[in-house]
């Protein structure tokens, strides 16, 4: 099984400062200093002692908004991950195993979508539809769902010809078996990488919704809403704004680190334990 | 450029105590060296050949890749001395080495079709060594290679070379790279298993060609290859090597027929298999109905108004060249492929000809064992479930009982318990190959279509599968239809025979009717192309052909 002593020093940076990422958003109310909406000193003070991080544009506790942001961005970035890799998996397993014009006609689909820059294709739904951390994972997710799609049907499609499937499809297994027991444990590996990838794209998807206004809504802040509401410090020389950019830059690079980890463990069929 | 003795007798190539190693890295483990060839000791004179014979992992390709001291996927020389030409390679550096490595020392790959780039006209590879090393001009080389075109019994030598690799047939390619590594004009040439991926019709004429290539240019050889038969065609002496040992050193005509060893005579006497025919009954189990089947929407005829039979507790082999529709016949009876014409009749009632119409119990009844085991079975199940897949799916079993019945499986299969907790990644190739065996015997079938079953296995190990199956056969009264290249197969396990040739049976009946003359052309070919362990039978053999094979 995992050897502890087999991780390579940059996956042991990537997973130690991603679990304290995840801590801090799990346990954002015991851990942060301040409510995270309360105004507790001037604006934009500096660092010190007393707020870690300074204050913001309205003088509340950046180190506390820092923290209750890591929760609505993680938790939204994580929600939207999940459903565009349940959906995107599904369909693309579906897609390569039943073939045919369902196949056809779902890929057309997804390139039809994709032909859309997923930007501004959010930004026109997301205006029309109510803001709210629903509608947002929805949006997200079914977008990101294009790309999983992708890779889940092109890596299943070479599974799906390996003599082992027909060997199981000749026993006279559904498709469900087939989807769920023979394609979906061996197309496992090269999902999970794609996962820590599509995650961190929506961490960054979701900052730049909120910097233009169409992602979490005030008074709740995610960071991209956060650099968005300090952004006006920088001509003054205030990093209010830095440091929830900063927070965005280090938690992609610490995911990425783990799933480069993991992409390099196996990404071939070699099977077994590993 | 290196000084080359003119002497053209004498001592060329001398391997003293070679050690080769190299690190594996099992998961979960410190990685750790293991040892690939251990104190081998070859000497080879000036214009002979010497084969190279074990099974796979006896260190056979490592040491014939040795004589140009390279290690391939990381194997280290650890020990010994390897001189070429009065040089010892191992002290002479990369300068040394650039100078033999396609000059004196060629190369001819198992696989000629990945060994050639596709991008590159055959004639540009073919010279490339001979310009690289300003052994001649262009002008110069590709008259050679013309000539050796001519030589090796290519169509068209003139303009062969402007061909790419995949314009032409691998028994083709296969003698492009013979000619690649004749071109410039070396000492020595490493055949390392030339034909083991050729038909055997097409590997008769390459083994021809390469033979008179080599007495004609008197170039001295190491012949590398699993097959006794066929290395008894073209070296002067052989060594059986195992696990990277020497077992046994002598001339080709003591080996084989005085072999001093116990696992020599072994590899001597292998498919010796005694199996006495038995008479067809009155009803067959499968009957194959006057079957016609095609890809690309009925455009490409594969099968041609095919009709078999087989009964119960007896084998059916199907042989014919790749490409004569043979596996294309167990497709259509499994219903992967459903025929346009013709009907199958299986026990009594008429088969579904799509898959997705037959009930479980035709399904049941009818498995299917795969030539390739690694991926007849998921990586990511267990023994256990691989094997208990089917009774689950089948009888419902589940739990202890379905435990009970795995292993008592794993015990017919002459394997243990504790391997019902393995993966298949953590077993040998003829232990995958019976897991399959077990995988189709738990579902009580009546029929197993065993297509190519023992061909991607050592000699040994084909042996031990083939004998299995003709024991559970007695055991558990299942027929079998045996789809094969390998006529030998067919001689130790058949009870009816089934001979294809580009789609359509050419010959059928009773084993010892089909293979008793007189014969139609094609068996005759067939059945002359396989080797045999003789001395002088490759030129006996091609006196005597009708029928030159597909691709001369």
């Amino acid at each position: 099984m995992l050897n502890v002593k087999n991780i390579p020093i940059s996956a042991w940076i990537g997973l130690i400062i991603t679990a304290i990422f995840l801590f801090a958003a799990i346990f954002a109310p015991w851990v942060a200093p301040y409510p995270v909406g309360e105004t507790v000193g001037d604006v934009w003070e500096p660092m010190s002692a007393k707020y870690w991080l300074g204050t913001d544009n309205l003088g509340r506790d950046l180190l506390s908004r820092m923290i209750y942001g890591a929760r609505i961005t993680i938790f939204i970035a994580a929600m939207a991950t999940a459903l565009s890799f349940i959906l995107g998996s599904v369909l693309g397993f579906a897609a390569a195993v039943i073939g045919g014009w369902l196949d056809q006609f779902m890929s057309r689909f997804v390139d039809l979508i994709m032909a859309i820059p997923t930007l501004i294709f959010a930004l026109v739904v997301l205006s029309v539809l109510p803001s709210n951390v629903v509608t947002l994972i929805l949006v997200m997710g079914l977008l990101d769902a294009t790309r999983v799609y992708r890779l889940a049907r092109a890596v299943a499609v070479d599974i799906n010809v390996m003599d082992f499937v027909e060997a199981a499809k000749l026993r006279g297994e559904g498709r469900i078996w087939i989807i769920f027991r023979e394609i979906l444990p061996n197309a496992l590996t090269p999902l999970i990488a794609e996962l820590g990838l599509r995650f961190i794209f929506a961490v960054l998807f979701l900052s730049a919704l909120s910097f233009l206004g169409l992602g979490v809504q005030p008074p709740d802040s995610d960071w991209g809403g956060m650099v968005k509401e300090n952004k006006e410090g920088i001509v003054f020389g205030i990093p209010a704004a830095l440091i929830p950019a900063a927070a965005i830059a280090v938690l992609a690079i610490s995911v990425n680190l783990v799933a480069d980890w993991i992409l390099n463990r196996t990404t071939s069929l070699k099977g077994g334990r590993g | 450029m290196a000084k080359r003795p003119v002497d053209r007798s004498g001592l060329l190539l001398d391997i003293r105590n070679l050690r080769m190693e190299a690190t594996s890295y099992p998961p979960g483990e410190p990685p750790r060296n293991v040892v690939i060839v251990d104190g081998v000791s070859v000497k080879l004179e000036r214009g002979k050949v010497l084969g190279l014979i074990g099974e796979s992992g006896a260190g056979k390709s490592t040491i014939g890749l040795s004589s140009m001291c390279y290690g391939r996927g990381g194997v280290r020389i650890t020990g010994g001395e390897i001189v070429l030409n009065g040089r010892d390679l191992l002290k002479g550096g990369p300068r040394l080495l650039r100078q033999i490595r396609g000059r004196e020392v060629c190369y001819v790959a198992q696989s000629a079709a990945a060994a050639f780039n596709p991008a590159r006209k055959l004639m540009d590879q073919v010279t490339e060594a001979a310009l690289l090393h300003k052994i001649c001009t262009k002008a110069e080389a590709e008259k050679r290679a013309i000539g050796l075109f001519k030589k090796l019994g290519l169509p068209n030598p003139e303009i062969f070379g402007q061909r790419f690799p995949h314009q032409v047939s691998g028994g083709q390619l296969q003698r492009a790279m013979t000619a690649m590594a004749l071109c410039s004009e070396p000492d020595l040439i490493v055949f390392d298993e030339p034909t083991t991926a050729l038909d055997v019709t097409t590997q008769i004429d390459v083994l021809a060609s390469i033979k008179d290539a080599i007495r004609d240019t008197n170039v001295a050889a190491l012949y590398i290859t699993h097959d006794l038969a066929v290395v008894a065609q073209v070296a002067d002496d052989i060594m059986v090597l195992r696990h990277g040992k020497r077992v046994e050193y002598g001339d080709t005509r003591q080996i084989i027929k005085e072999p001093r060893q116990q696992y020599t005579n072994q590899l001597v006497s292998v498919h010796h298999i005694p199996h006495e025919e038995n008479n067809p009954t009155d009803a067959p189990i499968l009957s194959v109905n006057n079957i016609t089947a095609a890809y690309g929407g009925g455009l490409v005829k594969v099968l041609k108004n095919v009709s078999v039979d087989i009964h119960l507790g007896q084998t059916l082999a199907v042989v014919g060249e790749s490409g004569s529709g043979k596996s294309t016949l167990a497709r259509a009876i499994t219903g992967l492929l459903p025929p346009i014409e013709g009907k199958i009749n299986f026990s009594g009632r008429v088969l579904s000809p799509r898959l997705a119409n037959r009930t479980r119990d035709d399904l049941r009844e009818l498995q299917m064992i795969y030539q390739m085991a690694d991926t007849a079975m998921n990586p990511r199940q267990t023994i256990g479930t691989i094997i208990g897949r089917p009774l689950e799916f089948y009888f419902g079993m589940k739990g202890k009982e379905r435990d009970a019945r795995v292993a008592e499986l794993l015990h017919k299969i002459e394997m243990g318990k504790g391997f019902a907790d393995r993966y298949p990644a953590e077993l040998s190739g003829g232990q995958k190959q019976r897991v399959c065996i077990a995988r189709a015997l738990a579902a009580k079938p009546k029929l197993i279509i065993c297509d190519e079953v023992t061909s991607a296995l050592d000699p040994l190990v084909a042996d031990g599968i083939l004998k299995l199956l003709l024991d559970l056969q007695k055991e558990e009264n299942v027929a079998y239809l045996f789809i094969t290249h390998d006529l030998a197969t067919v001689k130790s396990i058949a009870d009816a025979i089934a001979v294809m040739y580009r789609g359509e049976v050419v010959r059928y009946g009773p084993k010892s009717q089909v293979l008793t003359p007189p014969f139609d052309a094609y068996t005759d070919l067939l059945l002359s192309s396989v080797p045999e362990m003789e001395l002088g039978w490759l030129e006996g053999a091609m006196k005597n052909r009708r029928m030159a094979s597909a691709g001369n």
